[in-house]
Formats: structure tokens, sequence, C-alpha cells
């Protein structure tokens, strides 16, 4: 007996901390990213963008750059003919209502840095060189890029893209304000965001001899990629295969097909020859981002703390012919217990490109807001900001009356308070001070959603006892192939070895893009599903076979564990998958999932994730120079698959927060309408020597409705109140409240 | 593609693409092998690496010296491969990620780096090893704060700093550190 539960738990692999699956492929330098596949003859392609921010293009010369040996075509407006016209064929699956982005269209200029000529060339060095010679003449026209300067022109939009939920108001928030105990109003604004994944967005696309494309594509889709290029192009489904194994970062940026791809493949299937496509750094400021966005903040409360109203608008930009919504302030109206509750969400349309979802998109932003104000109440109300949380949790999701298919936000408060040692913090601001530093500590909650998405998963056993589990999801370095692999190698009792998970790839199984952190619970679930059949196959053949041990065993006595599958209370009962394969002449067996009833139990309840976030800052008194120096994060985010890289997700994600509140602003210059800071010189991101200690704490929490797998997703609840928890740590440091972000040492000095 | 690795390279010798007088040869030894190649003089080091020899696992990650992605050790010093061009690198030995695995056998930092999950996409990951190879070849790194300070030319996008700096102080506590490389 004790040998069957050894085994038991050394084939044990969910929720342990197994090392990636990938590392190997990526420490060596042999993983491979989209801009790194090649092909006899490639071509190189040069993207060249506009200077100005909005107007239409007079003439391109490029007679010169074409005179070039070595120059094979220079493509833009004037000779990219027969486009679709029909903005269906260039939506994608983030489905912004209007009217998406068309290169190479028109002579119309619509945004600062916007594509307009592509430059093929026999090397990179010749495109880039060739790309200096061509000359474009613009007329320019008026143009508006500053939110703060037109936030009289917000609209509330009618609907908005994938997941956006209206925000929803209930009680009546205005006649509890005027007449609360306490109450507080504050305004923050913080500008726009860009990604910056490491990796530069490359397409490299290679024309087969049918006419067929083969895309190596920087996405978090490439369903969505191959859908994109085969609406655009006018070709078969089929006859475009996008693959996408390695994603060097995203975190948002490739949920929509970027220009690179249109280019690579405009090029490759005119000239009939390979062709890559590498936008530069600079070039990767061009396209979505996290949309500048203005916040206003109401809080009113009783003397003893408990919240009596909140009011929360959200003035955000979008680009003149999209409108890109978030959820910024429905947050509020969710994360505390309170009856009187005002949201108001409206955009403001700009000579932008078309903000873009990034990691956390809406409760970043709002949530920021939301617990600084929390903060500065709990200050007004002369009471610790981590007792004011207690005082306004709640069991049941304010909004919908629904309960939480589970909620451990408690846990989190108290485990992140005690690692930290909240209890020793002094109230009062500028009270901790060591030397010349004044010391802060601040804290924030959290709340991101826990989605299911549908999505497919294919395996596959082979009689060599190896299987091989499939689907068109995709891994930006959340452990995606880790995961999936645990997933199945516990699911049908193998070793680790004899099992890989194959991803990114359009012939696939379908999957969504992996954005939300809905990756996890969603294709995981999905992989269990399809490996729970193949084991119903199994023990099915293993009981036919003659004098077969298992004959007369109860399904549910039965495991499999280290390739074989075995009476639970008796080793000696057991055949090994092999020989069961073997003895029944199965090649192989192939099952896909089918069962999507988790999706419906979910319905009667709200399903999120939860976190308190704990920080510590350092500053320097005369100088303003702020250091975070520690950080707790406790976490409530249902089972965690691997602590490993779920702590990696969150560190990743604090950082973000970090980031946020301290580091990133994409400068907009509003008298040309352009990010002027756009490379990583200028444009702060934390490095090695910003990074504090980060403690992380996964809290227990069961969750039998989310998914049988009780999965709930960790990529963005990381970032989600960080921001707002250095915030406040510095209002506790220095006494002084700084609303607009990032918090940079002159706006402290 | 074709295999590269064990011969030498000459791949434009044929299908001249600007004027043969523009095109310089070079002979770099890139991780113990000769390679002869045709090179415009303003080719970088970093595109001779990865768009000519085919070592991609150095990567691109702003091509002006900011991010780190790039780096590589020149007779054991580290530098960023996408400021400077091959042509200044005849005969010097250069060492890329794909030269520190003896075969199969892993280096300490690469080991360390995937039991201590020190990144997460990868993409920045051959820049952090060979700048940690690099530091450590340095002998300057004292203490947790070193790292962080001496590896602050190395940006990491999802943030896996304090992973990476558990890898490299393991490497150093166990005293694996390998001979310059």
């Amino acid at each position: 007996m004790t040998t069957i539960a050894a085994d038991i738990s050394q084939a044990s692999y969910i929720g342990q901390p197994i090392s990636r699956v990938d590392g190997v492929a990526k420490v060596t330098g042999t993983a491979r990213y989209a801009g790194e596949y090649t092909a006899p003859g490639l071509l190189h392609g040069l993207v060249i963008s506009s200077p100005v921010a909005k107007g239409r293009i007079l003439s391109i010369q490029s007679e010169e750059a074409r005179a070039v040996n070595g120059i094979i075509k220079i493509y833009s407006h004037e000779n990219v003919k027969d486009l679709p016209w029909f903005d269906l064929s260039y939506k994608d699956m983030n489905l912004l209502p209007g009217s998406p982005f068309r290169p190479f269209y028109s002579n119309e200029i619509q945004f600062s840095q916007q594509p307009v000529a592509l430059v093929i060339a026999e090397s990179l060095e010749l495109a880039r060189y060739a790309a200096t010679l061509v000359r474009i003449e613009y007329e320019t026209a008026p143009f508006e890029t500053d939110l703060e300067n037109n936030l009289e022109n917000a609209f509330t939009p009618k609907r908005g893209k994938t997941g956006y939920k209206k925000p929803k108001n209930r009680g009546n928030a205005k006649k509890q304000f005027t007449k609360a105990d306490v109450k507080i109003e504050a305004e923050y604004m913080h500008g726009a965001e860009h990604h910056n994944p490491m990796e530069l967005f490359s397409s490299t696309v290679v024309y087969g001899k049918d006419g067929s494309l083969t895309v190596y594509d920087k996405t978090q889709g490439v369903l969505n990629s191959q859908s994109y290029i085969a609406r655009v192009f006018d070709i078969k489904h089929k006859k475009v295969r996008v693959l996408s194994p390695f994603v060097g970062g995203a975190f948002g940026s490739g949920l929509r097909p970027q220009y690179q791809l249109f280019m690579a493949c405009l090029a490759a299937l005119d000239l009939q020859l390979p062709v890559r496509v590498v936008l530069t750094r600079q070039q990767m400021f061009s396209f979505g981002h996290r949309p500048a966005t203005w916040q206003k903040l109401k809080l009113a409360a009783s003397n003893d703390g408990r919240l009596e109203a909140i009011e929360h608008t959200a003035i955000s930009e979008t680009s003149r012919f999209e409108n890109y919504t978030e959820n910024i302030v429905n947050w509020s109206g969710r994360l505390y217990s309170c009856d009187h509750v005002k949201l108001d969400y409206r955009l403001v349309p700009l000579d932008v490109n078309s903000p873009l979802d990034m990691r956390a998109p809406g409760a970043a932003t709002g949530v920021l807001a939301l617990e600084c104000a929390m903060d500065e109440l709990a200050y007004k109300l002369n009471i610790d900001p981590l007792v004011l949380r207690l005082k306004n949790y709640t069991e049941k999701d304010p909004e919908s009356g629904k309960p939480f298919s589970s909620k451990n936000l408690m846990d989190c408060y108290k485990q992140g308070a005690e690692h930290f040692g909240w209890e020793k913090r002094i109230y009062s601001p500028r009270s901790m001070k060591q030397g010349k530093q004044l010391v802060g500590w601040g804290m924030s909650s959290g709340m991101w959603d826990a989605m299911m998405v549908p999505a497919r998963a294919q395996a596959k056993i082979t009689a060599d006892g190896k299987l091989v589990v499939t689907s068109a999801t995709s891994d930006i370095g959340t452990g995606t192939y880790t995961i999936m692999t645990q997933i199945a190698a516990e699911t049908l009792g193998l070793p680790l070895e004899d099992v890989s998970f194959e991803l990114g790839d359009s012939k696939f199984v379908f999957a969504p893009f992996e954005g939300g952190s809905a990756t996890a619970a969603s294709v995981g679930t999905a992989v269990l599903f399809a490996c729970k059949k193949i084991r119903e196959k199994l023990l099915s053949l293993a009981k036919k076979l003659e004098q077969s041990p298992l004959a007369n065993v109860q399904d549910e006595e039965i495991v499999f564990v280290n390739g074989r599958i075995c009476h639970q209370d008796d080793i000696e009962c057991s055949l090994s998958i092999r020989e069961v394969m073997d003895r029944t002449g199965t090649k192989y067996i192939q099952e896909k999932n089918s069962d999507l009833r988790a999706m419906f139990k979910q319905l009667g309840y709200a399903r999120n994730t939860h976190s308190a976030i704990f920080v510590e800052v350092k500053i320097d008194e005369d100088l303003g120079l702020i250091s975070v120096t520690r950080v707790v994060a406790a976490i409530a985010a249902g089972n965690i698959l691997n602590p490993k890289t779920a702590s990696s997700q969150i560190m990743g994600g604090v950082m973000w927060g970090i980031s946020m509140a301290l580091h990133e602003d994409s400068f907009m210059d509003h008298q040309y309408g352009r990010f002027i800071n756009h490379d990583y010189a200028e444009y702060h991101i934390p490095v090695h020597a910003d990074t504090p200690d980060i403690e992380v704490i996964f809290v227990q929490e069961k969750d039998t409705v989310v998914n049988p797998l009780g999965i709930k997703g960790v990529g963005e609840i990381g970032i989600i109140g960080t921001a707002a928890a250095v915030a406040n740590a510095i209002y506790h440091a220095t006494g002084k409240r700084i609303r607009d972000f990032p918090i940079t040492p002159d706006k402290l000095l | 593609m074709k295999d590269i690795m064990n011969k030498e390279v000459d791949d434009r010798k044929e299908d001249a693409i600007v004027t043969e007088k523009q095109l310089l040869p070079v002979q770099l030894n890139v991780n113990g092998k000769q390679y002869i190649l045709h090179l415009e003089p303003w080719t970088s080091l970093l595109d001779a690496l990865r768009e000519h020899l085919g070592l991609t696992g150095t990567k691109k990650g702003c091509d002006h010296g900011q991010c780190g992605a790039c780096t590589i050790l020149i007779d054991g010093k580290r530098i960023n491969s996408c400021l400077t061009f091959a042509v200044m690198y005849q005969g010097v030995p250069i060492t890329t990620i794909e030269g520190l695995a003896q075969g199969d056998k892993l280096h300490p930092l690469q080991q360390a780096f995937i039991k201590h999950d020190a990144f997460q996409c990868g993409y920045c990951t051959p820049g952090q090893i060979c700048s940690a190879q690099g530091m450590l070849n340095e002998g300057h790194a004292y203490s947790r704060d070193d790292i962080h300070e001496l590896m602050s030319g190395n940006l990491c996008r999802c943030a896996a700093y304090n992973n990476i700096v558990k890898a490299i102080e393991e490497v150093i506590e166990t005293g694996q550190t390998p001979d310059a490389v």
C-alpha cells in the first residue's frame, strides 16, 4: 500500500514547483522567436513611419531608393491596390467598435508614426539605407492629442469591445454623499503607457509554391492572425498557417494583429517570395497603448468608517476611428460593501492610434484611483487603512448580489499584514524616518476576473506510452507549456518526460488569444477533459483484456500512476499503458475535449481573484528619490498549478505596478502629437537596481465552481493595486498626496 | 536552414547584393569555430551573428544599446553586440549563448536560471546569462546589491530580476563559477 501512495504522490504534478519544460530551450538560445525563422532568399522589410500626427501624404518620391542595387520594391498607398474596403475584413477578435486602421489604404494620416511605406530589400542594411532615400511630402492638418484639455468633449460609449461591461449604478450616491459624515474627493491622472515587450514585433512569411503562406508571427493568438490575413488578403484559411511557438513577451500588445504582419504578408504575396518585417523599438510606440486616463473619486463614509457612497468617474482617450473601452470604474462597485454607487465612464477621441489592452486593462487604472482614494478616506477618518478595508469587506458581489465562487481576500489581508509586519506601522505620515530617509508603508486591495472562455485541446497517446497534447493557445512567458504538461501528466499518471504540450500553431484545435488571465483555466480544463477521455478509453481497453487483473475493479478504485493502470490499494493488480495498447493492437488513442458543462454552473456566481499588497518605500528627503524596498503580495487566485511559475507572474505584475507608480510614462509632445520618449533609454521601466524584495503569498482558496481544477489565473492580479500601495506608501513617508502618475522625484520637491 | 555551424560560411560570394567593393571579408571566431563572411562594413556584430551565422540566440531588443538583450562575450568581456561592427572583431574569441553549454551539459548559470525560474518569456535570457558571466569575470560582485547594480544594463520586461539575482548568487555561492569564457 505504501508503495502505491508514494508512487501517487510522485506522479502528482499539479501544485508542484516544476521548472519550466521550455527552460532548456530558453537558456541555450535555441527557442526561436518570430523574427528568427528564415528561408532561402529571405527578403527584409523596413517600415517608414509618418512624422506628422494628422494630414495627408501629398507625394512619395522613391526613385533614388529604388535605384539602389538590391532594393526589390517599395510599397505605399500609391501602388497597393485592391485592399478590401469593408471594416469587417480588418476586424480582429478584440472587436473594437469603429473602423480598424488599414495600412496603405489611402493617403490619410490618422496618427503620428503611422506606417506609410515599406521598403523591401535583399538585406536589412540595404532596406534601412534605402528608407532614408525615400522623400515623402505631407500636408498637415490641425490635431488634438491632449486628454486633459478635452475632457469636456467626452462621450459615453454605447457599446464596447470584447469583454466590455457597462458600469452599473445602484442606490442614490449623490444624495448620500451630501448628507454623509465624512467625505473625500480627489482627481487622479496618468498618461499613456506602452507594453514594450523585449522582443521586437516581427513576422516572417514564407510563400509556398501553391500560394500558401507559412507565417511566424509575434502574437498572443495564432488564430487571430490567421483569420485577419485570410480576410484582408482574401485567401482561404487553410492556405494560411500561423505559428508562434515562442513569444518574447506581449502583455496585451499581441492581442491585435500588428502592422508588420500585414506588411510581411503583403510583400510575400505580391513578390511570391519569403519576407520578414521587423519593427524598430521606436515603431513599437506607434501602436496601441494603455490609454491616458483622468479619474475622479468621491467617497463618503460614516464616522465609524462604513462606506456610504462611492462615485467614480473615468475619462479615457481613444482614437478617432475606434472606441477602445476598458472596465475601469466597474471595480469601484464590486470591491467593497456599499449601497450607493455611481459610476461614469467616458471617452475622448483624439488623433492617436487606438489604445490596446495592456496588463490588467481597466483594473490597473481604476483600482489605482479607488485604492488611493480609500487611503485618503482612511486618513480623513483617522483610522488605519487596512482597518478601513476590513470594515467594508463584502462576502457577496455587491453589484450582482451573487455569491463569489470563492473569495479569500480576508486571508490575503491577514497573512499579508502579518508577513509585512503591518502592526508595527506608525499611523502618522513622516513618522518612520531612518536617518535622512523617510520611510513609508502603504497598502492596497486588488481584484480581477476569474474568466473561462471556450477553448479546446487534443490529446494523443501512442503505443509507446507517449502523450502529445495540442491546442492553438500561446505561451507569452506565462508558463502555458509547463502547466499544461503538468495537468496532462497527472491526469494520465505519466512521467513528465513522456508528455509534451504543443501550442502556437493555427492547425491545432481552437483556443482564443492568451489574455485576461483566462488561459490556465480555459485551456487547462480542456486539457484535463481531453486526457480524461483517453483515460476512460484506456481503462475500458484494460478491463476487456483476457484475464485482466483489473476486470472486476471498480472505476473509482483505479489510479493511473507511472505509466500504469492500477488498483489504488494493490500495485500487483495493474497493467502498464503500453501493455494495454500493445495487447489490444491500439496504435494510438486521440481525443478532444467537448465538455463545457463547467461554464454553465458558473453563471450563478461572481468569479474573481483578489489580492492585498503591502509596500515599503524609502525616500531621500533632500532629493525626492524614491526606492521601493519591500513588497508583500498576498494573492487569492484559487488553485495554484505551479507555485514557481505563478510566483514569477505575480512578481512580474508587482514590478509593473511599481513601474506604473514611479517610472512609466509615454510622454506626448502636444506640439507634434507624438510620443517623444519612444525608446528604452527615455521610456523608463524598472531595471535590476529598482527591484525590491518581493514576497509572494498564495492563500488557500478552494473553488469548485470556476472549473474542475479550481484554476483562476494569475497574469493580471499582481499589478492591480500595487501602484496604489506605492502611492499610499509615499504619502505615509512624506505626507504628500501625489495624484499625477508616475510619481517622479520632481513632484515630491 | 542549412547547417552552418560546422563549416566555413560564405553566404554572399555568389549572390552579391551590393558591389563587390563594398563587401569585406571578415573572419569571425565564434564559440571556438572559425567563419569567413563577406559583410557590408556597417553590418553590426549582432546582425552578423543573427542574420549571417544563424546564431539567433543573441537577441535584438532595441538595436541601440539600451536593453542588453544582445550581450555577448568578447574575450570574456561583456558587450552590446548591436553597438559595434562585425569587421572590428576579426579573429577575436567571441562567445554567444550557444557556446556556453558543454554539449548536453548546461553551464552552471543556465542550470541555475532554470532552477530559479529566472525568466518568463525568455527573450532577454541569453543576454542576462552572458552578462552574468561577464560580470563574474569582472570579479566585482560581492553582494546581492552589487549584482542588482552591475546587472542593470540588462532589461527584463517580465521583471524576473529577483530570480535572476538568486540564480547568479547560487552560482557564486556554490563556487561553480566556471573559468572565464
